[in-house]
């Protein structure tokens, strides 16, 4: 039987991405099973949700019409609900119809967004470092992603995610007649940076000089650290109109699970992710809509106050950030310290580990990766995952670790991190 | 922006019959039978399983799972299908789970759908095919189902079984070009269940013609009248060549959860998962929980009484023949359908009432549709709404009534068209 289409868009573009995403993947499913091994690589939260969002859930659920098909778009009271939160945050006037889009997480929101303005012709710029979805998600759609990594700027002791910037001549090179859009990601992930006013504005500047739209992942927005201010590019000058800015419910509430996600934008944009959305999953989950609606009417009506869930989780992780960094330092690892977001990532140079009988193939820090699993118990993901095949040498020496994780890093007293790289076959309980 | 700033794959498949209906019915309808999902809960079991998973001990169950299918579910799934379709199958491999059977289909068209292949859709259809094959740079290719003539006789109500493809007919669609058939049994919205020569007819096309077989089978437990629902990949050299589709939504009564899922071989489900994998990639946890929970009660229940596969389409049977009894009684001629929970009503006797418009690009059905529902309050769905472009116009004196709906509202429905009725005799 020939006829199974190889894909022309997919799968024969993918296969070095999934080649090297499937290596990972091998990796993190022996991980996710094996109860010995602490993961601090996966991004998903351990701690719980709030309650009252658990318990928004269960009333929604036990609402007959909430079991059923809501408004596709996005049901009502959750679009209202983001409109009232976002407009506060962006000073500007949001209509819930037109200029939201609820999705199957901000993944979902990524996707919508590239389906419904990239396609073949176009150049999407991407920043390295990336969030492994968006060169697959670009050429799914039939364009072409061009890199621009994000270099770090210092040497020195206490290495910060700021440390990492763009090069503001390279970038503006990067831009052509035929580039589409570019994607910007802050909080960043994985070097948790936050772009500060001016980096932001050196993007906008030739985001309206070559009239280029901008795809905004802030799902990490809450998450800023003291210091640090999140800005949306949306809010600069002649950005509005070119930008969808995506959200995401399982970062701002820790329910990755919930798989909900929005995109706001004006509505000559939101438009044509609707059409997408239409064509493609039409309607997201109600109750879990509605519970999220509920939650954030919640924490809106305290958006003044330091209790709001928004402002106490990013107090919660910096804390969290704080002994994971003092972990691996005392481990003689040298963190990047983010300033936003939930990963860090860590430069493993410093432990001098000889791998070079290992497979040569793989870069370092794969190959670090699986040494620090089978012999140290612990796992993090190898940071050449999330770049193209040019940078790879660039960002070899560095893991990503995950801190938002509750068990392993609330003892004061034990550095189980050090412990394990100064004892093999440590056992889960060290 | 000198071009669109839209994507060319948007191109014609901007309008959708839905926005504009549901907004209708949310305004005007004081019934509303149109938008096919019930106004009854799902099961008490099933509502309980959600809230054990949302507020157990277990809140990792917040956050995400496996992307192609939570293992519960997929592990479940695997063991109900096989034994349905008397196969082993790998929970990993044979099964994946996705947002609605909405995004099954969805993955199906996006992995198997190149430009210019040619799928085959049977019209009547759920009217997202089209635009989904379109979307994936495929051109739709239709073959009608028609009244059998005759079949209209003494007065006696039609039935969606007299509503049938011609095989030659049908035989002549198959090219070089093409790459997949949609199936959709049984059918919305004719409420058509296929019989095994219907089913062998089309499986023998898509062995000869190597033709995929994507088969949408969401209303697979809604069947009456001691029917039986036949699976296409249970034939003959099918397996290999079909995605099974199913839907949480429609089998518990929640279709507000999203829950669908693919069931096929390993060699087309790999193309699936890439596709979801960079899509949606994974679904919501709680739900998948939930609904595994479900399926294994009703693994356990399975052909006893207590079975709610079993339970729903007995009740829905009863709201079948109240709602076909109400419509006859008053001059709409509805087709008897042999499962799903729509049925589809001839309104030529009520022509009277809204006039026709000679040029009017409309379909006289939808007129009809709106005009009901603005003035009389009842809300149903045109059956141009199920046809493409071209064929609107070929069966536009019928509309779609969804009767999965609590007895008041059936009742009320009821009474609305018996005053409309009363209102004509007496002018």
């Amino acid at each position: 039987v020939q006829k199974v289409t190889s894909l022309l868009h997919v799968s024969a573009l993918l296969k070095p991405v999934s080649a090297a995403m499937n290596l990972a993947k091998v990796e993190f499913t022996k991980v996710a099973a094996d109860p010995s091994i602490v993961n601090l690589g996966q991004g998903l939260p351990d701690i719980s949700p709030p309650d009252y969002v658990k318990e928004e859930l269960a009333k929604a659920a036990a609402v007959d019409r909430l079991n059923q098909y809501t408004r596709g778009f996005g049901h009502p009271s959750l679009v209202k609900a983001l409109s009232q939160v976002y407009e506060r945050v962006c000073g500007r006037k949001i209509d819930p119809f037109t200029d939201i889009l609820v999705t199957v997480g901000a993944y979902g929101s990524l996707f919508s967004t590239i389906q419904a303005l990239i396609e073949e012709g176009d150049e999407v710029i991407i920043i390295e470092p990336f969030y492994d979805c968006y060169e697959p998600m670009v050429k799914m759609a039939g364009a072409k992603p061009v890199f621009i990594p994000l270099r770090y700027k210092k040497d020195g002791n206490s290495a910060s995610s700021a440390d990492w910037v763009l090069d503001p001549v390279e970038l503006a090179n990067k831009f052509n007649s035929k580039t589409k859009a570019i994607i910007l990601n802050t909080p960043h992930n994985p070097i948790g940076k936050v772009f500060t006013r001016e980096e932001l504005q050196v993007i906008a500047d030739l985001c309206i000089k070559h009239d280029t739209l901008c795809i905004s992942d802030e799902v990490y927005e809450w998450l800023v650290y003291k210091g640090n201010k999140h800005i949306k590019i949306a809010t600069l000058p002649g950005m509005w109109e070119r930008t969808v800015t995506i959200g995401s419910a399982g970062k701002t509430y820790s329910v990755t699970g919930w798989k909900l996600g929005w995109s706001i934008g004006p509505q000559n944009l939101i438009k044509h992710l609707q059409v997408v959305h239409q064509n493609t999953l039409y309607t997201c989950p109600t109750p879990l809509q509605e519970a999220l609606a509920q939650a954030f009417w919640i924490d809106y009506k305290r958006m003044d106050d330091p209790q709001c869930y928004f402002y106490s989780l990013s107090r919660e992780l910096e804390s969290k950030r704080n002994r994971m960094a003092q972990l691996l330092q005392e481990a003689g690892l040298k963190p990047v310290i983010p300033d936003g977001g939930y990963f860090m990532i860590v430069d493993v140079s410093t432990l001098n580990v000889d791998l070079s009988d290992v497979d040569e193939k793989q870069p370092y820090d794969y190959k670090f990766v699986k040494w620090m699993i089978t012999s140290k118990k612990l796992s993090a993901i190898p940071l050449s995952a999330f770049c193209g095949p040019e940078t790879k040498s660039q960002f070899e020496k560095y893991i990503r670790f995950c801190f938002i994780k509750g068990l392993c890093l609330s003892s004061p007293q034990h550095n189980f991190v050090a412990w394990r790289f100064k004892n093999p076959n440590c056992t889960h309980k060290d | 922006m000198s071009r669109p700033v839209q994507a060319r794959r948007l191109e014609g498949i901007d309008k959708n019959i839905w926005v504009e209906f549901v907004k209708l019915a949310a305004t005007y309808s004081t019934v509303n039978l149109g938008q096919g999902f019930p106004d009854f809960p799902p099961p008490d079991f099933l509502k309980k399983a959600f809230v054990r998973a949302l507020s157990g001990e277990n809140h990792m169950l917040h956050q995400y799972t496996r992307a192609f299918g939570h293992p519960p579910l997929v592990k479940i799934l695997a063991q109900f299908f096989g034994k349905l379709l008397g196969r082993d199958l790998d929970p990993m491999t044979n099964v994946m789970v996705t947002v609605g059977a909405y995004q099954a289909l969805f993955c199906c068209f996006q992995a198997f759908v190149d430009e210019g292949d040619e799928v085959i859709i049977i019209e009547p259809f759920f009217d997202c095919y089209e635009p989904m094959v379109k979307m994936a740079g495929g051109m739709p290719v239709f073959v009608p189902l028609r009244p059998v003539s005759g079949s209209e006789q003494n007065g006696k109500l039609m039935s969606s079984a007299d509503w049938q493809l011609d095989p030659a007919e049908l035989a002549s669609k198959f090219s070089e070009r093409t790459k997949a058939i949609v199936l959709n049994s049984p059918n919305n919205p004719l409420g058509k269940v296929f019989s095994r020569g219907e089913l062998e007819l089309i499986a023998d096309l898509c062995v000869k013609h190597d033709v995929l077989c994507i088969s949408d089978e969401v209303y697979e437990w809604l069947v009456y009248d001691g029917k039986e629902h036949i699976r296409i990949a249970s034939l003959q050299g099918m397996w290999d060549r079909t995605v099974t589709i199913g839907s949480a939504g429609k089998s518990f009564s929640a279709t507000g959860w999203k829950v669908g899922w693919t069931v096929g071989p390993n060699r087309l489900l790999q193309h699936l998962r890439t596709v979801h994998q960079n899509s949606a990639y994974h679904c919501a946890t709680v739900a998948q929980e939930a609904v595994a929970q479900g399926f294994q009660r009703e693994l356990e229940l399975y052909g006893k009484p207590e079975s709610y596969f079993i339970q729903l389409p007995k009740e829905l049977q009863q709201k079948r023949d109240w709602l076909v009894q109400s419509l006859d009684a008053v001059g709409m001629k509805p087709i008897i359908p042999e499962g799903t929970y729509f049925l589809v009503a001839d309104i030529s006797e009520f022509k009277s009432d809204v006039s026709d418009v000679p040029d009017s690009d409309e379909p006289y059905d939808s007129r009809f549709a709106k005009w009901m529902v603005k003035n009389k309050g009842l809300a149903a769905i045109p059956l141009s709404a199920f046809y493409c472009g071209a064929h609107k116009n070929n069966y536009n004196h019928f509309i779609r009534f969804c009767f999965a709906k609590e007895e008041a509202t059936l009742k009320a429905a009821s009474d609305i068209l018996q005053k409309w009725k009363r209102e004509k005799t007496s002018r």
